[in-house]
């Protein structure tokens, strides 16, 4: 008989290790590429950049916290618009616009979550979205911001961000790579800390994890938050790319949350490799299909209908099982003491 | 006077949102489905009225003959062959089918139908006659009759309901599935069954909203909406409360349309987030959930 002594609670694996590797390669690939790429590839990478984070978010929301909200383009448009108000009207600095942006944002998704909270599971989902609605339509009422036509970010303040459009690109880059690193960095030590385990513990069971002291509200509460927070910094770096806001682009469902929800699901929810490989295959559809427009909508809803239908957790949920692979060691697991003495 | 003829204009805009939302309260009542497509699926039966009253030249009410065991055997078949699968305690599979559904249905639409607005016509002056009742208030006769026949379909499902053995399969299932289930109910067929009776609901509201307003393959989400939210607005699992909170949707965003028509679309969001606060089980809740 084993004796409590004799187990040990790890988390990372053989290729959880291996993965590192290959983790630091990635990022000093992102790091260098704007020396081998033309202009065209960066905004690509910028474009899958910022589609990975939102991934990220809503996959923390719907996977891990059971949130499933059908409203997170409140909060890209909501960022959007900060952004370019603060830059306009304050005279700040875009770049640090967007995360004064994503601080007031905080400020505003806690009464948002007080009232969307009264709703449960799927009615939650409709009720986010009636707000994103509500933001949406009542930036189309203010005239000082263009209204329903919107408005650009003037020619001065976008020259003078940097010296020159090259810098001013690179500058966009590395913000956008600084997001994305930042937010998976954020979530992984999320999942790994304590409330990365009652969120795992309310996602199994709501009754026995408040039993057990866990402050479920407060928990959700808290991932709400933080994801709002960094999906209102990925919008208000979407449109200082853009350059140009408005009320049905900033609050778009189908850009920003029809898309996020696809690349999460077919990639594989409730995990962190899940989006990446969502968003890998959601721009290799993209490429394969852009001409054909609806088509290409329709395919991707097929795509999600089957996954949800004959493979719950997703691509990487097929993949990780088959080879019982986990590259974000978040996962704690239970192993002898002679077996780890090996 | 003029607050007067906004309350009938909002009560008579309610009809059809009180025809949007009984398909999704029973749903949700029996089923514990939320379905995202159903303001897609609505679209769908009026474009299927639509091709009908093409193609046989009836009578767009006549249509309703056809399109609603259409609409009613095609939900059948969705909820055995799809949506029965994705029932259990997780509440994301149905969530994200019906999502995945409601995208495939607007593109498909848009793909046959192509973006434009479409309205059905018809022939004999029915959807510009009003009767004038004093100087300021006039009642549309289209509209007058739409609320007619949404108060009729739910006094028709409180029939079914509370009369007949398939309405007792219906609440029996509702209340408790597995008991249901030792009584010899096939949870799977009487889901069919309940999915039958919201799609055929589904297609006279799109029938009826074909007639009223233009539309296009892109405008199902909002009748989701507003269906949603007279649900929640008149209480989960009562078909009188939803007739209510059609009604207060609708004239919620008659006053706001009357304000300033930007703000339409927006006073109906306010009230139910408003009544939502207030009351989070809705006006007139029976069930518990």
């Amino acid at each position: 008989m084993a004796n409590m002594q004799d187990f040990l609670v790890t988390r990372s694996t053989k290729a959880s290790q291996i993965a590192i590797v290959m983790w630091v390669l990635i990022i000093v690939a992102l790091i260098s590429m704007p020396l081998a790429v033309n202009r065209g590839d960066m905004r690509f990478i910028i474009e899958i950049a910022y589609y990975l984070t939102l991934a990220q978010m809503w996959n923390l929301l719907a996977g891990y916290a059971g949130l499933v909200s059908v409203g997170q383009q409140a909060f890209v448009g909501l960022g959007g618009y900060l952004m370019i108000s603060g830059a306009v009207y304050f005279g700040i600095h875009p770049l640090v616009a967007i995360p004064i942006a994503g601080i007031l944002i905080g400020v505003i998704s806690i009464p948002t979550a007080y009232v969307v909270f009264r709703l449960r599971g799927a009615y939650f989902a409709i009720g986010t979205w009636v707000v994103a609605e509500v933001f949406r339509l009542s930036f189309a009422q203010i005239q000082s911001l263009g209204g329903g036509s919107g408005m650009s970010l003037p020619a001065s303040i976008v020259k003078g961000m940097a010296d020159g459009r090259q810098a001013r690109e690179m500058l966009i880059y590395y913000t956008a790579i600084f997001i994305l690193l930042g937010s998976m960095t954020l979530v992984y030590t999320l999942l790994r800390s304590k409330y990365g385990l009652a969120l795992t513990a309310i996602r199994d069971s709501e009754p026995a994890s408040d039993s057990l002291g866990i402050n479920i509200f407060k928990t959700k509460m808290i991932i709400y938050v933080v994801a709002a927070v960094v999906t209102g910094i990925v919008g208000g770096l979407i449109f200082l790319q853009k350059l140009r806001i408005s009320p049905d682009a900033a609050f778009s469902l189908p850009d920003w949350t029809v898309a996020v929800i696809f690349i999460v699901v077919i990639g594989g929810i409730g995990t962190i490799e899940g989006p990446i490989i969502g968003t890998i295959i959601y721009f290799m559809l993209r490429e394969l299909l852009a001409d054909y427009g609806a088509i290409y909508m329709i395919v991707l809803g097929i795509f999600a209908v089957v996954t949800m239908l004959w493979a719950p957790k997703g691509v990487w949920g097929v993949i990780s099982k088959r080879f019982n692979l986990q590259l974000f060691p978040v996962h704690r697991r239970l192993i002898s003491d002679t077996e780890a003495k090996k | 006077m003029e607050w007067i003829h906004l309350l009938i204009q909002g009560v008579l805009l309610g009809g059809l949102y009180t025809l949007f939302a009984t398909g999704l309260s029973l749903m949700f009542g029996i089923m514990r489905l939320v379905n995202i497509a159903h303001g897609d699926f609505i679209i769908l039966a009026a474009y299927v009225g639509l091709v009908v009253i093409d193609v046989l030249g009836i009578d767009p009410f006549l249509a309703l003959l056809v399109v609603v065991p259409l609409m009613g055997g095609g939900g059948y078949i969705l909820q055995r062959v799809l949506l029965n699968r994705t029932l259990g305690s997780d509440i994301l599979p149905p969530l994200l089918v019906t999502f995945g559904l409601s995208i495939i249905i607007q593109n498909v639409l848009l793909e046959v139908f192509s973006g434009d607005s479409q309205r059905v016509n018809l022939d004999n002056g029915l959807d510009i006659a009003s009767i004038q009742i004093s100087e300021y208030i006039s009642i549309g006769v289209l509209p007058l009759i739409i609320l007619i026949l949404s108060i009729l379909v739910i006094v028709v499902l409180q029939f079914v309901f509370y009369k007949t053995e398939l309405g007792r399969a219906f609440r029996a299932t509702s209340d408790d599935q597995d008991i249901a289930r030792l009584m010899g109910i096939s949870n799977k067929h009487i889901f069919g069954l309940a999915m039958a009776v919201a799609m055929a609901v589904v297609a006279v509201a799109g029938v009826l909203l074909s007639m009223r307003t233009n539309f296009d393959p892109s405008v199902g989400p909002s009748r989701l909406l507003y269906g949603f939210e007279a649900v929640i607005i008149g209480g989960l699992g009562s078909l009188w409360g939803t007739l209510a909170g059609g009604l207060i949707l609708g004239v919620a965003q008659a006053v706001g349309a009357h304000i300033d028509p930007g703000w339409q679309i927006l006073m109906g969001h306010i009230v139910f987030l408003v009544i939502l606060v207030i009351r989070p089980r809705g006006l007139f809740p029976r069930s518990i959930d």
